[in-house]
């Protein structure tokens, strides 16, 4: 219903609020990776981090906790990279954001 | 202005798919019912998703266990400010609540003998304060996430009809106060949509995001609290906000209370183990409350770690690799990817986060909402429900027990959703659509993008619009917040807090979206939210300020003991002027007799 076209909206905008979870260890790490990490990866990795963004919440958690790891070798690539999104990031590093 | 948005009808609009709108939902379903749930994200990504602890039901597997019993903790608990009636119920109904769960596919972890296992938790105790019981009910450590799941998929099964990403933006009432639904916006495509309906249930969840530190997800800015403040309904016991003591400092996620119970302390800037002073026994394993303050108390003293002495520092160093791998997995991950350190090497940087909000959207046992009428009486809103933590039943009172919460959304979300049904058959038309007050609801959509560019009205001081972005007013407030309304409360700086926030009202005001564009403008969202989040954070500050006594996770430093002959009653804060008002605790339960106030020592 109400769907529409949508002339150049920014993909990156849809994920902004994909990057929205239940979890605010979630929100942290996902929402540093979008705004730092995001815009220099490969089509082929972007791809693979909006699929990664429709799994649940506790499957996201564990893996990015270090419990288990993933089938998708695309998968364990980027959870390396979302496990130290805060910390390449130095506005989300300080202690007053 | 335009006023033919498209309309949808449903007997009964739910806003929020959590576990009290996915409870509450179900019923309504499973009776026939046209319902629709609208929901900012996917349903199975609501904040009831990170409870793990679990969910308290007197059944008695474990150890000996009554519902009686239970309520005794609860009331208690709350330091003799819920209501009892309201108690009562609750921990009664717990116990065919759980088992509802348990057939709709919940699935309990389970002791040998096949039975529901229950955990054992602080504040739960057998015969009335005797000894320790075993109350908690948990599917591993994901409950949260088991409950929403089922019920989402229950909900899937009897067509209850989803509305995904799609936010609310405020309620419709006709002039005779009737609740008729809302306006909402699709937020991929930014098109706005009527859905009215016969009975509206705000299930909206907290609001932990109005401070700065916080345990709560991005999506919990007390929208449902807001909507129902600009309809002109009171938020009850917004002094109330639970703060848990270890939050990693700037980013708010909490470190579990096992870290100190395996050893790990607490010191300050001096290196010294400062809560040796405030707790000579119990030290840095006292309650919650009064560690979060011995912290606060420190900074304020200039006694706190790092550059800006802002945080004190959690140390587990001392416990060795192999007992950190041990007792604490996952702590040592989380104060790497969230603080950037190795805590067996180094201690980590922590500050009390804000976890869970006692006061809400004042309701009765039925899940309706109430407000007052005139001298002490109360009424009900016809067609109007509140259920959840963005409600206040009041089951909590003063603070809240771990595993309550869940208890709480689940128990009232299915009471509310029984009385909806009885609603509908007694009123089963739809009233026509308000048109005032749809006008109004547009307006404060349009508001930002229309309004003129000139300086927002009230003093001169405030900065023009365009120099102050929505991100940088939020960090703004959120710090006000932490800072003056917090866990440290003295009348000075609560009654400064009060006045920055009025300064941000006014500067919030005065901005406008840079980016007016429809399609997944979460800007705009961001924009709203914030709206709701200074909305709600004033209610918590003239709350705070307003009550002068120390009551549960409400402590004053010139008021520091509960004085139940003056302020054994609920505080209603009003959005118009700021007004607050008070009203009696119901200290009689349905069948059993009243607790009368006592000391609570733990
Ligand atoms: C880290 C953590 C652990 C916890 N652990 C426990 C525990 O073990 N046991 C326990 O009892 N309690 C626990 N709690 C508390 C408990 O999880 C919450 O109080 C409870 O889940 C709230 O449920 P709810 O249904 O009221 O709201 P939520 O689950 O928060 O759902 C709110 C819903 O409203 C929707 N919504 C909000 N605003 C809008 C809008 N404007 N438009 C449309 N939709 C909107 C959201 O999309 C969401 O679907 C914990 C809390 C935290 C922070």
């Amino acid at each position: 219903m109400l769907q529409q076209e949508l002339p150049g909206s920014d993909e990156r905008d849809r994920l902004r609020w994909q990057c929205r979870r239940g979890m605010l260890e979630l929100d942290l790490l996902l929402e540093a990776f979008l705004e730092e990490d995001y815009p220099g990866l490969p089509d082929q990795e972007k791809e693979a981090f909006s699929r990664f963004l429709g799994l649940e919440d506790p499957q996201l958690h564990d893996w990015l906790m270090g419990g288990g790891s993933p089938d998708d070798p695309a998968f364990a690539a980027l959870i390396c990279k979302l496990q130290t999104s805060l910390h390449n990031n130095p506005r989300a590093t300080s202690s007053d954001t | 202005m335009d006023m033919t948005l498209p309309r949808r009808r449903f007997d009964t609009l739910i806003i929020g798919a959590g576990g009290a709108g996915l409870n509450a939902a179900l019923q309504l379903a499973d009776s026939g019912l046209r319902v629709a749930v609208v929901s900012k994200v996917f349903p199975t990504r609501s904040h009831t998703v990170a409870a793990q602890g679990g969910v308290n039901a007197a059944l008695a597997n474990v150890l000996p266990d009554s519902w009686h019993w239970h309520m005794y903790d609860t009331v208690k608990g709350s330091d003799f400010l819920g209501d009892q009636d309201a108690i009562e119920f609750m921990c009664r109904e717990a116990i065919p609540t759980v088992y509802e769960l348990e057939h709709a596919g919940v699935p309990f972890s389970r002791l040998d003998n096949g039975k529901i296992y229950q955990r054992a938790f602080g504040g739960q105790n057998q015969d009335f304060g005797g000894p320790q019981a075993a109350r908690t009910c948990a599917a591993a450590d994901r409950t949260g996430h088991a409950v929403l799941h089922a019920l989402y998929q229950q909900n899937i099964r009897a067509k209850t009809h989803f509305f995904d990403e799609y936010f609310a933006i405020d309620l419709l009432r006709d002039e005779e106060g009737v609740a008729l639904g809302a306006l909402v916006l699709e937020i991929e495509s930014g098109d706005t949509l009527v859905i009215e309906a016969k009975t509206t249930l705000i299930a909206t969840g907290g609001c932990g995001q109005v401070f700065r530190t916080t345990s709560n997800a991005r999506i919990n800015t007390g929208d449902g609290m807001a909507m129902a403040l600009r309809a002109g309904i009171p938020l009850q016991d917004m002094e109330f906000f639970q703060f848990h003591p270890t939050g990693i400092a700037g980013k708010g996620k909490l470190i579990t209370e096992a870290v100190r119970g395996e050893g790990g302390y607490l010191i300050n800037g001096n290196g010294e183990r400062f809560m040796e002073r405030y707790a000579p026994t119990a030290r840095d394993l006292a309650s919650r409350d009064l560690v979060a303050r011995a912290i606060v108390t420190e900074i304020n003293e200039g006694r706190g770690c790092g550059i800006n002495k802002d945080y004190v520092l959690l140390r587990v160093d001392h416990l060795g690799e192999e007992i950190i791998a041990k007792r604490l997995p996952g702590i040592r991950e989380s104060a790497r990817i969230f603080a950037g350190l190795d805590p067996a090497l180094e201690p980590i940087p922590v500050f009390p986060t804000a976890h869970y909000s006692m006061g809400g959207i004042p309701t009765d046992r039925f899940g309706r909402v109430v407000v007052p009428a005139g001298e002490g009486a109360e009424e009900v809103v016809p067609g109007l429900y509140a259920a959840g933590e963005c409600a206040c039943a009041s089951v909590h009172g003063a603070n809240r027990l771990g595993g309550n919460s869940l208890l709480d959304i689940l128990v009232f979300g299915r009471a509310a959703g029984k009385d909806i049904i009885d609603y509908i058959k007694e009123n089963p038309h739809h009233r026509p659509l308000s048109e005032p007050s749809l006008e109004r609801a547009v307006a404060h959509l349009d508001r930002w993008d229309h309004q003129p560019e000139k300086k927002p009205a009230g003093k001169g001081k405030a900065k023009p619009a365009a120099e102050s972005s929505v991100r940088e007013l939020r960090e703004e407030f959120r710090k006000v917040m932490e800072d003056h309304a917090g866990v440290f409360r003295t009348p000075k700086s609560m009654a400064e807090g009060v006045k920055q926030l009025k300064a941000i009202r006014r500067k919030l005001r005065g901005l406008r979206l840079k980016d007016q564009s429809r399609v997944f403008n979460i800007a705009r969202i961001e924009a709203l939210e914030l709206e709701n989040m200074v909305d709600v954070g004033m209610a918590i500050a003239v709350s705070a300020l307003g009550r002068k006594e120390s009551r549960g996770a409400h402590s004053r430093e010139d008021f520091p003991v509960r004085d139940d002959r003056q302020w054994m009653k609920h505080s209603l804060y009003f959005r118009e002027k700021d007004r607050l008002e008070y009203k009696p605790v119901r200290s009689k339960p349905l069948t059993v007799k009243g607790f009368p106030p006592a000391e609570r020592v733990y």
